[in-house]
Formats: C-alpha cells, sequence, structure tokens
C-alpha cells in the first residue's frame, strides 16, 4: 500500500495561522474600536466587514488544508465550493435585504415612548 | 504527492465496487461531500433566518458582548474570552483529526489511534462547555422587567453598568402564592418557578434608589448601545410591567428579544446535536482502528471520511462564532 507522505508541518502551520486569525477576532471583538464599529458600508460596519472577510479566511484554510479540497480534483472542487457559494450568496443577499425592508416599515409602528 | 488513497476494489458479482471514480474521487467520500454541501445549505438557512429577523429588529436586538460574559470560577464582566476558548478547542480538535488522517495515509495505526482519541476528547470538551453556556444563559446574570408588549427593560448604576435585581430589589412582607391547580389553574405545571422577586418590589426599590436608572431595549444607532430613560420616562415604562424575567428561554429572555434566545437555543442546538453524533461516528471508527478493520482492509478511507465530517462541524461553528458572538 502507498505511504503518502506526511504533511504535519503544514497542518500545524495551518493551525497556527486559524489561531492567530481567531485572536484577532477576538481581540477586535472585545475591544470594538470605534472607528470601524460606528461606520456603515453596504448595510453593516465596517469591523462585521472585517469579520466576514476573517470567518471566509478561516473557512478556506479548514475546507482547503483539513478537508483536502486543495488535493481534489479542480473539477470535483468546483463542484463543490461554486455550487455553495453561489446559493449561500443568493440567499443570504435576498433574505437580509427583505430583512431590512421589513425593519424599516415596522420601525414607525414600535411604541417606545410609553 | 495524492494525499487520496484509492480504496481497494472488488470485483466480484453484480456491483463492481464502483471501480470507476468519477472526478477522482471514491463513491464514500464524494456522498459525504455532497451531504456536506446540503447540510450547509441547511445551516444557511438558519443563519440567514437570524439575519432576516436581525435586521428586522437592528434598533432592539440584544447585545452579545452583554449576554455571553460568564467565564469559569471568575467573577466578573468577561465577553467573548470563553467562546474563543471553545473556538480553540474545536480548531484543535480538527487539527488532530487531520492529523489522525495523515497517519492513516503511512498505515501508523497507533498514531491513528491516539490522535483519533485527542479529537474525541476535544470534541467532549467542546460539547461540555457549549452545555455549561447554555446554563449560563439559562439561569441569567441580572434579572429584568418584561413590559405588557413583550419588551424588556433593565436596570443599570450610575455609570451605566448592568446591575443584578439582588443588588437593590427589597423584599417585602406581601404574601406570594404559588399557582395550584386545586385553583383551577390546570393549566399551569410550572409552580415552582416563582420569580425571585415581585414586580412591585422592583418597582417600590428602584423608586427609592434615585442612582438607578433603567435601560430600554431600544440601541441608539449612532453609537450602538441601549439607550437609558430619564427617571419621568422610567416611571411611566415601568407602569407597564407585568412580569419579573431571570434568564432565558423559548418564552421570555431578560436580555431582549426572545428571539434571539430562540435561534440562539435552535442554532447552536443544532451544531452541538452535530458535535454530538460527530463524537459519537468518531468513537465508532475510533474502535474500528484499535480492532484493526482499516488495517487489514488496507486504508485508512473511513478515517478521511469521518474526518471530513468533524471538519465540517468546526466549519460551521466557525460562522455561528461570527454571527451569534462577533456581528
Amino acid at each position: 500500500m502507498a505511504h503518502a507522505e506526511s504533511h504535519t508541518g503544514l497542518i500545524w502551520k495551518v493551525f497556527g495561522f486559524l489561531s492567530l486569525v481567531t485572536v484577532v477576532e477576538v481581540i477586535l471583538g472585545i475591544n470594538k474600536p470605534e472607528s470601524l464599529h460606528l461606520t456603515n458600508f453596504l448595510g453593516t460596519s465596517l469591523l462585521n466587514w472585517i469579520f466576514l472577510i476573517l470567518t471566509l479566511v478561516k473557512a478556506y484554510g479548514i475546507a482547503w488544508y483539513f478537508m483536502h479540497l486543495k488535493q481534489e480534483k479542480a473539477s470535483f472542487r468546483r463542484a463543490i465550493v461554486w455550487t455553495a457559494v453561489f446559493l449561500i450568496c443568493y440567499l443570504a443577499t435576498l433574505i437580509l435585504i427583505e430583512g431590512n425592508y421589513m425593519g424599516d416599515v415596522l420601525r414607525s409602528y414600535t411604541k417606545w415612548n410609553y | 504527492m495524492e494525499a487520496t488513497i484509492a480504496a481497494e476494489k472488488s470485483n466480484t458479482g453484480p456491483w463492481t465496487g464502483g471501480g470507476k471514480e468519477p472526478l477522482g474521487s471514491s463513491y464514500g467520500k464524494m456522498m459525504m461531500w455532497f451531504f456536506i454541501i446540503s447540510d450547509a445549505l441547511t445551516f444557511s438557512g438558519f443563519l440567514a433566518a437570524y439575519g432576516l429577523m436581525r435586521y428586522k429588529f437592528l434598533d432592539s436586538w440584544p447585545i452579545a458582548d452583554e449576554v455571553f460574559t460568564h467565564v469559569p470560577f471568575i467573577h466578573g464582566h468577561y465577553p467573548m474570552y470563553y467562546v474563543a476558548f471553545m473556538t480553540f478547542v474545536l480548531i484543535f480538535s480538527s487539527v488532530t483529526m487531520v492529523l489522525a488522517v495523515d497517519a492513516g495515509h503511512q498505515m501508523k495505526k497507533g498514531k491513528v489511534t491516539l490522535y483519533m482519541l485527542f479529537t474525541i476528547i476535544g470534541g467532549l470538551i467542546f460539547l461540555g462547555s457549549q452545555a455549561w453556556e447554555w446554563k449560563n444563559f439559562i439561569g441569567g446574570t441580572y434579572g429584568a422587567l418584561e413590559l405588557q408588549d413583550g419588551k424588556i427593560v433593565q436596570f443599570v448604576d450610575a455609570t451605566g453598568h448592568q446591575i443584578a435585581l439582588e443588588e437593590f430589589v427589597i423584599r417585602s412582607n406581601e404574601e406570594r402564592v404559588p399557582h395550584t391547580k386545586s385553583n383551577g389553574l390546570w393549566f399551569v405545571n410550572d409552580a415552582a418557578a416563582l420569580p425571585p422577586y415581585t414586580v412591585n418590589e422592583v418597582i417600590e426599590s428602584f423608586n427609592a434608589n434615585p442612582e438607578i436608572n433603567l435601560r430600554s431595549e431600544k440601541v441608539d444607532l449612532n453609537v450602538k448601545h441601549k439607550i437609558i430613560l430619564s427617571r419621568e420616562e422610567a416611571t411611566r415604562y415601568l407602569a407597564n410591567a407585568t412580569s419579573v424575567v431571570k434568564g432565558a428561554n423559548l418564552k421570555v429572555n431578560e436580555y431582549g428579544k426572545t428571539l434571539f434566545a430562540d435561534f440562539f437555543f435552535f442554532i447552536t442546538g443544532f451544531h452541538g446535536f452535530h458535535v454530538f453524533s460527530g463524537i459519537v461516528i468518531n468513537i465508532i471508527i475510533f474502535f474500528n482502528v484499535i480492532i484493526g478493520t482499516y488495517e487489514r482492509r488496507g486504508h485508512y478511507e473511513m478515517v478521511e471520511k469521518v474526518g471530513l465530517y468533524w471538519h465540517f462541524v468546526d466549519l460551521v461553528w466557525v460562522f455561528v462564532f461570527t454571527f451569534f458572538y462577533l456581528v
């Protein structure tokens, strides 16, 4: 049976990277710097965009190196990644736009002065 | 170097064991991937629904930093630290899982066993942490009042920090009679769960403490803080108070919107169930490794397949962590 070469070094490197990203997220999440937190860009704050991008970076690390997508045939990888990315973006975009609209409509009917 | 090792094929009988491998992936692995995609879409649906409600109630959604503030053995306000630890545990168990897969490629049974064991332990620590997080959320921290229309009001001190009901509420001597079935309240079966104080006790104690303020659920979107009411406004709010709330469940939530609690229980519960089933499958594979099933089979592809599932659980957590705790 084939004796594949070990990827232990790479695995630990990816682990270090994922941990680092998590630490950065946690530091930003605790401090919430106002220059990022109190901004608005495409429907949410810049801080939230940073969180989202860092999350996608982590997801990439896990899928590519831990789940070995990198070593799969490109056609198989695309069948998985493109399908999921397309459907999830589509779903999230429509639903969040709708939520925003519902909020706008509802806001004037919500009582805050008693 | 090709990391995926082809499964040994038996060519007896009508089914050839899937000797042809479309897209260079064995049948089992491909089906695991397709399952993962469908599961990923399920989780996306849940998280998107959470996002819908969050945008709908953008100006009154609970602030996660004020909800999840507990760290074991330490009192005080420590947002994020514990959940960061949980994330770290899950990522680490992913690492040991991928190390097990790696050792499997080299047919090192001992190493696979050891790394599988670490993975299972990591999963158990995560589940335990999740249970502890739930316990704190259900038990509550400060306590609050619920108004007639379901809104929550909380109490803050002069510095704007939340204070617990027991720090300022004085119990009066009024007698409290639990609901009983014999009084015709046949639909009430939680007579034992009497809230710690009555609404009147809370309001009287609030009136007696001028340095305490009332905080509404409404978030000032310019500064992203909940609005603290003036004493006059507070009196008008309190006139509408109907019940004392401590902790969170599917019906009330002392931290704000009940929907937040509903989604939290549902999504982290669904994820926790995935972790649980992942641990069970890991244990089965672990014993198969020990008794040498895969050694005889000549390859450790089963470890790889369960590994895919385990990494997926980690992947989902990365998103749950972002959407419940960070964003």
